[in-house]
């Protein structure tokens, strides 16, 4: 099968995880967004490495796995941390440093 | 062909489920729909010859990092949703279009692009299977960016750890501390602790109120929470005691027989209630029952 339709879905995917991170509010929302663009950027990785016959390609995505998991733990450790001092997961209450 | 069948039986999964975390409402809702997604794309990695990530994927995301998320939605509140209010003027609109123009941009690229009919196929590249030839890579040629990962790994662990950990500024007040304050506040009464809820033959919970020596509830028993919440029962409904009206009109056996397996428990936990005040009780508890 062509690798074209998969990049494709890759693409849409990472599209619509974009626009989830530009306009959805809840900080929860948002974090999911992006991890729905990495998972997008795998499926263009695995999709390439079987395309070029490279396990490379497998091995970025298993990394960039990994990277996600510990991004993970420490922004919802973050978002637990706003929600207790400010009692909202929204990203609009987070603005103490705005001028 | 199975493989195209398959793709196109799930990619529309995979794109509806991203589309219902970006217009869901609510954060689970939104978190189960990605679910969806990364399960599909499970598949998609399978059905690539990437069998180990396609676990990975399976066992890391959608079952560790899911659920990580899931626990927060339930810290943070499940009811949770956003205001629909734009806080920026056209910030919705702007944002369609740029992702619009991001899927033309790219979509334009891949399809033009000259790739081919065919992909080479992994046979090649993992001779022993696909399990061994990343084990090959990740303690060979990437075990260095191996080991790096893995101390951040455990630096987020330890991050989390700091960020979500709190100090207790005023010690835990011991048993003897709440002792000193009940007297303090004047309530020597309650200086050994609140009365226990009530233990009825057909109830045994703390939402029921226990009955003082005079037959009324004792307030103090529950928790005032469940009262505010409006989740207390009436002990009344448990605490059978059969007036003389109801035994001389032999309305039941089961309310002697409830009255048997209660007496055990009236005996020992409210003796002023027991028989000798029956006439004067009667009246009380048979009118609230009526």
């Amino acid at each position: 099968m062509s690798p074209t339709p998969y990049l494709v879905l890759s693409v849409i995917l990472f599209s619509i995880g974009a626009a989830g991170v530009l306009t959805r509010r809840n900080a929860l929302v948002a974090f999911m967004c992006v991890e729905l663009m990495l998972n997008a950027g795998n499926l263009a990785f695995v999709t390439f490495a079987r395309m070029h016959g490279n396990l490379d390609g497998q091995m970025v995505a298993f990394f960039v796995m990994v990277v996600a998991a510990a991004e993970v733990v420490v922004g919802l450790a973050i978002i637990v941390t706003i929600f207790r001092t400010r009692r909202s997961a929204s990203v609009d209450d987070a603005s103490l440093l705005k001028l | 062909m199975g493989e195209e069948v398959l793709f196109w039986v799930m990619s529309p999964f995979a794109v509806l489920g991203a589309l219902g975390l970006v217009f869901a409402r609510k954060a689970v809702h939104g978190a189960l729909s990605l679910a969806v997604t990364m399960i599909t794309l499970a598949v998609f990695y399978i059905a690539q010859e990437a069998p180990f990530l396609g676990v990975v994927q399976v066992v890391v995301y959608t079952g560790a990092i899911m659920m990580l998320f899931l626990f927060v939605i339930m810290l943070v509140g499940v009811e949770s949703s956003d205001s629909r209010v734009e806080t920026i003027r056209g910030q919705r609109g702007s944002a369609a279009l740029a992702v619009l123009g991001v899927v033309l941009l790219l979509t334009t690229v891949t399809v033009r692009a000259t790739l081919p009919d065919e992909p080479t196929g992994m046979a090649q590249a993992t001779p022993d299977g696909n399990v061994a030839g990343i084990a090959d890579l990740i303690f060979g040629t990437y075990v260095w960016a191996f080991e790096v990962v893995a101390a951040l790994l455990i630096t987020a662990a330890v991050g989390a750890m700091t960020l979500t950990h709190r100090e207790r500024i005023f010690h835990r007040p011991s048993q003897r501390d709440q002792a000193i304050r009940r007297f303090r506040e004047g309530r020597p009464e309650d200086a050994a602790g609140l009365p226990v809820p009530g233990v009825y033959a057909r109830h045994n919970a703390v939402d029921t109120p226990a009955l003082l020596p005079d037959g009324t509830p004792s307030e103090a028993s529950i928790n005032r929470v469940l009262v505010a919440r409006g989740a207390a029962r009436s002990s009344e409904e448990f605490s059978h005691r059969p007036t003389p009206g109801d035994i001389e009109a032999g309305t039941s056996e089961t309310l002697s027989s409830a009255e048997g397996a209660d007496q055990p428990e009236g005996e020992t936990d409210e003796p002023a209630a027991a028989a000798p005040e029956l006439g004067g009780d009667d009246d009380a508890t048979g009118g609230e029952r009526a």
